[in-house]
């Protein structure tokens, strides 16, 4: 039988979820909902005596102090419920069939305890119940829009209560192959595009080939494996393919050449050519690792989420920081996460309904999804997020960008991972159904507006708990050396994991003892499926009682499936029937290597027309309402930021903890002083103009962030992490090309090697045939290690009195400047990195941190300096007065529009205090730097321009409401 | 002098059990990290340690309702050697979730039949908010004592909005003084929010059992062991953070008494 619980507060008590809901009702610009209340529904089936039903209910569903609950053993249809005497609208949502919810799994453990066994399954249900008039449109929108997504979620119908998951059809054995030698070239193409395969004409080709040597048809089994394995997204098959690159009036010039493997030539190249002692790992692992200190080492790893993101914010989201704290837990024999990096691409929350493309989400839906699912899965596995960064252009409508970075720390003897021939596979975590399947390949492919119905199955849901788990017991497994290697199942599954992991030895699996969520699934589904939260163990035999035993007293799943063979085949069985039976090596090195083309022309841009004018107030107001810019605090504050005790820098700062701060810094351990920084760059709006200078900025912006904290350039490490449109596409490849000869140029100069990176292509999203890419858009994650987090610095002002010195060069740098962005223009003049400089001021600065001598200190960056000198003075409740004449230009730099405006590198604002300010000077001697004012107990915020009249004029408080207005939802 | 032996209790979900351990061990206290199952199945016992912990965190993901089904472990599965604990005059923390755990459980305020009279319940800005907060230490609890001043610690909750069944509780509260913390501003004064982050009743921040041996707060002292982590450290002299002073206290209550 079956009952349906529903649990909703009592009168009186604040219905949060109903209010947040009415609130987004209300952005929805539909006024008619008057009010909106909240409703849990629990239905249970099982053989249940009513008292069982009543205790359920008092003892584990309902708050008592705060709920009730009502019990419906037979419930009405909704229409023939009693209808009040004002209008209501009853919308109930519940999770698909095949869709995971980690909550029934809590209810049936709770069910258990109270001594109930009787319960065979759980469903739950969100209802909410909308007051006011509302036509049955409205209605339609406000679900769609706010209360469910289909790709997951549907509207429960009213008369009827829904399936069991568990009486899914059971699965019938069937070898299923696919006629390839059989095919020609247009059939191949067909087979690629109908299985969503996203494999091009010449590697179809290469697959026939190998099959008709070994004369007969592959599985649909072996046809996958090959797709997931030779995809984008497993393979990078553009960084490490030969590009024929071809440009026009660039500067610097780069000329025309043959590029063989992209990655190598320019990545890879700077680490290899520093040959830091300090790199333990890179570009092998699932993340980089650098060392830490004598015992531990530290690794740190970005991902990227955008496609599943775009679909479905939450999930896509939530499985992406699921996924990069899996890469942290894969690297070595395991490392413990310990802070987490997140930055996002948006288009602007306001944009208006009508340009959002159909079968897209409203940027604000995005973005409220995305930062609670990051927070969802970082808050509950307790990992402090205390570094990220927000950006907006319209161009990520339909693709929004959700990077996700995980720093982890290992001990040093734990840092590498050897598979040995004899070890068994095992698998640990959640179990396996059928959500994600398709990620890796659908992410190597564009978005169109048909994406969410076809590709619905790449979406994932995650379920942090079960996470959290597999990290408490895989630590103990580690620490007892039970096994030899681990992975984590990300894209393409099990495929990729043990496809990895046997590369060199080979590996049979049996895929019928995978552990399932429900029956029902194919031999294929198993094993591509992207269900969260599994890694991939190798472990000895003699271990493997032990090793089950950890798992098994902490409610783990960890099942053997198999063993590393030594026969270098990949052999897959189902109930002992051979499903797949292919050569490693084939599997892994015989994608064909094709050359792509890439052309990089200059694009010309239009310079703003901006009236000659003296006071530039309204534009320091309006920059600091621009959404790039903004505080972020209402995103910052949704993430646990001081969870594991260590954080010392946070990301917001100052005399009421609401100022932007530059880097993070964290001391990862209660015995040591040491510290790690976390920093990162970003800038897609240089790009517009020379995705090189764009790579090169972003550099200088993630290693000026640490030295504004108090960090060097002694050890630091850098990751990149492109975000690109198609790359097939010649124009798109160019500017990649610039930027990552930027990346090369700037990263060796400034002595940061790279130490990990990933790319993300087909970022473009395809409507009746016109394309649009994203701005490319290149991420710098810097790491670097601090001998003494005592000594770190804050951006905040701290002493009325103190000095105010603009350290490092102005020049007449205002193209892709947010100041121009605010007239609708680009111009030309990009941002350069002039590193022979910057490095003395670096050198010079970290100096003066190490003496003490500052008091804070905070990077120019986005709106340049007088945006950076407004978030100093208000961050620490404090006057400024200040003078362009003493800041240092470049000659033709000399107007006050470009010295307040001009977002050039390498700059700073410092605060010293007057008795320190001669030790300072005499440190910083050899560099760029003017004493440009100094900081009042007043509140009053003044500039002035270089004919020494007033161009700023304004006070403290008016700014930081400015400032925190733009996001304060 | 006996050797303080805490227990930090945790299970799936859990997630500050690390700092809450070092936090004891900073206070001289010998620390074991449990799974809540070796204590079901009897491979260890609660009878062999002086104070059980209850770290934050999330257990069993807020499902139901945050400590929800942990506190149910607690009162069907370990009931009687949480009240032998008890009787023996030991110690209990719970922070964050713990303190979720403690009131769903009944453990606190406390009462003969383990009645839930309080809640904790979704903050009123609706969401899972991070803040710095001030916090005026009151009544009269074993964890807290000598403490005269106002503290500073971190919050991380979205289910922390402190609540009574009906007034009657509340007024109890008060007369036995059994509320440990009220949220304030910088100056000691009882104001809203965000200085209140969840809204609270009457600004609520922790309370203890009768005995003020039992302590639930939702703020974060083992956030707060060293003043490096303070948010505004660059003028501390102290290297001990405002947090480290209740896990001496709780330390130092078993040494003089056991």
């Amino acid at each position: 039988m079956q009952c349906k619980i529903e649990v909703v507060d009592k009168p009186g008590i604040f219905d949060a979820v109903g209010q947040g809901v009415a609130k987004d009702i209300f952005d929805l610009r539909i006024s008619g909902a008057k009010e909106v209340k909240f409703i849990q529904a629990y239905t249970l089936e099982g053989n249940l005596a009513e008292g069982q039903i009543i205790s359920i209910c008092e003892e584990l569903l309902t708050d008592k102090v705060a709920q009730d609950y009502k019990i419906l053993l037979e419930y009405p249809a909704l229409s023939e419920r009693p209808v009040r005497a004002f209008a209501q609208h009853i919308v109930e949502i519940t999770y698909n069939s095949g869709v995971m919810d980690p909550v029934e799994a809590s209810v049936l453990k709770g069910i258990k305890d109270l001594g109930i066994t009787s319960v065979n399954s759980v469903k739950t249900a969100k209802k909410y119940i909308i007051f006011g008039k509302l036509s049955p449109v409205q209605l339609k929108t406000i679900s769609e829009k706010l209360l469910y997504n289909k790709l997951i979620q549907h509207v429960v119908s009213p008369s009827l209560t829904e399936g069991d998951i568990k009486h899914l059809p059971a699965y019938n054995f069937n070898l299923i192959t696919v006629d390839l030698l059989g095919a020609n070239d247009a059939k191949l193409l067909e087979i690629s595009k109908r299985g969503q395969l996203f494999l091009n004409l010449n590697e179809m080709r290469q697959i026939k080939d190998y099959f008709r040597k070994i004369k007969r048809n592959p599985t649909d089994c072996e046809l996958e494996t090959v797709a997931q394995t030779w995809s984008e997204h497993c393979y990078h098959k553009t960084f490490r393919g030969n590009i024929d690159y071809k440009e026009a009036e660039a500067s610097p010039k780069l000329g025309n050449r043959k590029i063989k493997n992209l990655l190598k030539s320019t990545i890879m190249k700077v680490t290899n050519e520093l040959k830091k002692d300090w790199c333990v790992s890179v570009f092998k692992d699932n993340s980089g690792i650098i060392k830490f200190d004598q015992e531990n080492n530290i690794c740190f790893k970005v991902e990227t989420h955008n496609h599943p993101s775009a679909l479905e914010p939450f999930g896509g989201a939530n499985t992406g920081i699921g996924g990069v704290i899996r890469d942290s837990m894969g690297t070595g024999l395991g490392a413990k996460p310990i802070l987490n990096s997140d930055v996002f691409c948006f288009a602007p929350p306001d944009l208006a309904f009508n340009k959002v493309p159909p079968g897209s989400l409203h940027p604000k839906r995005v973005m409220k999804g995305v930062v609670s699912g990051v927070g969802d899965y970082g808050n509950k596995m307790g990992i402090p997020t205390v570094n990220g960064a927000i950006l907006f252009h319209e161009h990520f409508v339909s693709n929004p960008l959700v990077y996700c970075g995980t720093v982890g720390i290992i001990p040093k003897d734990k840092s590498f991972k050897q598979t040995n021939k004899g070890d068994l596979i095992v698998v640990v975590g959640g179990s396996t159904g059928r959500d994600g399947i398709h990620g890796a390949t659908f992410s190597s492919g564009e978005l169109t507006h048909e994406s969410e119905t076809v590709s619905s199955g790449a979406v994932q849901i995650g379920n942090p708990i079960e996470e959290k788990k597999v990290l408490d017991t895989i630590l103990q497994a580690r620490d007892q050396n039970l096994y030899t290697a681990i992975t984590d199942c990300g894209a393409g599954g099990l495929s990729s994991a043990v496809g990895e992991m046997g590369a060199e030895l080979g590996a049979r699996v049996d895929l019928d003892k995978v552990p399932l969520k429900y029956s029902g699934l194919s031999y294929m589904e198993i094993w591509i499926s992207e269900s969260q939260e599994r890694m991939v163990i190798s472990v000895p035999l003699e271990n493997i009682n032990k090793l089950i035993n950890i798992f098994a007293n902490e409610n783990v799943n960890a099942a053997v499936i198999g063993e590393f063979t030594g026969s270098k085949r990949l052999e897959l069985y189902y109930q002992d029937n051979l499903v797949c039976d292919l050569d490693m090596q084939f599997l892994h090195e015989g994608i064909p290597q094709i050359a792509k083309k890439a052309v990089y022309i200059q694009v010309k841009h239009r310079k703003p027309k901006i009236a000659k004018k003296k006071n530039f107030t309204a534009d320091l107001l309006k920059l600091l309402a621009h959404y790039d810019i903004c505080s972020k605090e209402w995103v910052v504050r949704q993430y646990d930021h001081e969870v594991q005790g260590g954080s010392i820098i946070k990301p917001m700062t100052g005399l009421n903890n609401d100022g932007p701060s530059d880097a993070s810094v964290t001391k990862p351990l209660f015995d040591s002083d040491q510290g790690i920084i976390i920093s990162n760059g970003i800038n897609f709006r240089f790009g517009f103009i020379d995705p090189y200078w764009m790579a090169a900025s972003c550099i200088d912006e993630a290693l000026r962030q640490i030295i504004s904290v108090g960090g060097s350039l002694r050890q630091v490490a850098i990751l990149d992490n492109f975000c690109w449109g198609n790359p097939d596409k010649p124009d798109r490849l160019g500017g990649l090309v610039r930027a990552a000869y930027g990346c090369y140029d700037t990263a060796k100069a400034y002595g940061v090697p790279f130490i990990s990176g990933k790319d993300s292509f087909y970022n473009e999203f395809n409507l009746h045939g016109k394309s649009t890419s994203i701005p490319g858009t290149l991420l710098i994650s810097a790491i670097s290690v601090m001998d003494d987090v005592n000594k770190a610095v804050s951006m905040y002002a701290k002493g009325a009195g103190n000095l105010i010195y603009v350290v490092g060069k102005t020049c007449d740098e205002l193209g892709g400047s947010h100041y121009y962005d605010l007239y609708k223009a680009v111009g030309n003049n990009v941002p350069k990195v002039y590193h022979e400089e910057a490095k003395k001021t670096f050198t010079a600065l970290n100096r003066a941190t190490e003496k003490g001598l500052i008091r804070a200190m905070h990077d120019c960056s986005d709106g340049g300096l007088v945006v950076a000198l407004a978030e100093v003075a208000f961050s620490g409740g404090l006057g400024m007065e200040i003078f362009l004449s003493e800041v240092v230009a470049q000659a033709n730099a000399k107007c006050n529009e470009v010295l307040l405006f001009s977002e050039s590198n390498s700059r700073f604002v410092v605060e010293v205090e007057k008795s320190k300010q001669k030790e300072f000077e005499k440190l910083l001697k050899g560099t760029s730097f003017g004493l440009a004012g100094c900081l009042s107990a007043k509140n009053n915020f003044k500039i002035y321009g270089l004919d020494g009249k007033i161009c700023v004029d304004t006070d403290i408080n008016k700014l930081k409401e400015c400032w925190k207005r733009p996001l304060r939802w | 002098m006996v050797k303080v032996k805490v227990c930090v209790l945790r299970t799936a979900g859990t997630n500050c059990d690390q700092e809450t351990a070092a936090a004891f061990k900073l206070a001289g206290a010998n620390t074991q990290l449990l799974h809540i199952n070796s204590l079901v199945s009897g491979a260890k016992a609660l009878n062999d340690f002086h104070i059980l912990a209850l770290p934050g965190g999330f257990s069993y993901g807020d499902d139901i309702a945050s400590g929800k089904i942990f506190a149910n472990e607690l009162r069907f599965k370990l009931v009687d050697s949480l009240r032998k604990f008890i009787k023996d005059g030991k110690l209990i923390i719970g922070i964050c979730n713990g303190f979720q755990i403690l009131v769903k459980s009944g453990l606190l305020p406390g009462s003969a039949e383990l009645k839930q009279d309080t809640s904790l319940i979704i903050n009123d800005s609706g969401k899972f908010e991070d803040r710095w907060v001030y916090l005026m230490p009151s009544g009269r609890c074993v964890w807290t004592k000598e403490f005269k001043r106002i503290i500073y610690l971190p919050v991380a909750h979205g289910e922390g909005k402190f609540i009574t069944k009906d007034k009657n509780v509340l007024s109890r509260l008060n007369k036995n003084e059994q509320i440990v913390f009220h949220y304030c501003d910088a100056s000691g004064k009882l104001s809203g929010y965000p200085d209140n982050p969840n809204g609270s009743t009457e600004n609520i921040a922790g309370i203890c059992d009768e005995t003020g041996r039992i302590l639930g707060l939702m703020p974060h002292p083992e956030r707060h062991l060293f003043s490096a982590g303070h948010p505004r450290n660059w003028n501390l002299k102290s290297k001990a953070g405002d947090g480290l002073q209740i896990f001496k206290n709780g330390a130092d209550y078993i040494k003089n008494n056991f």
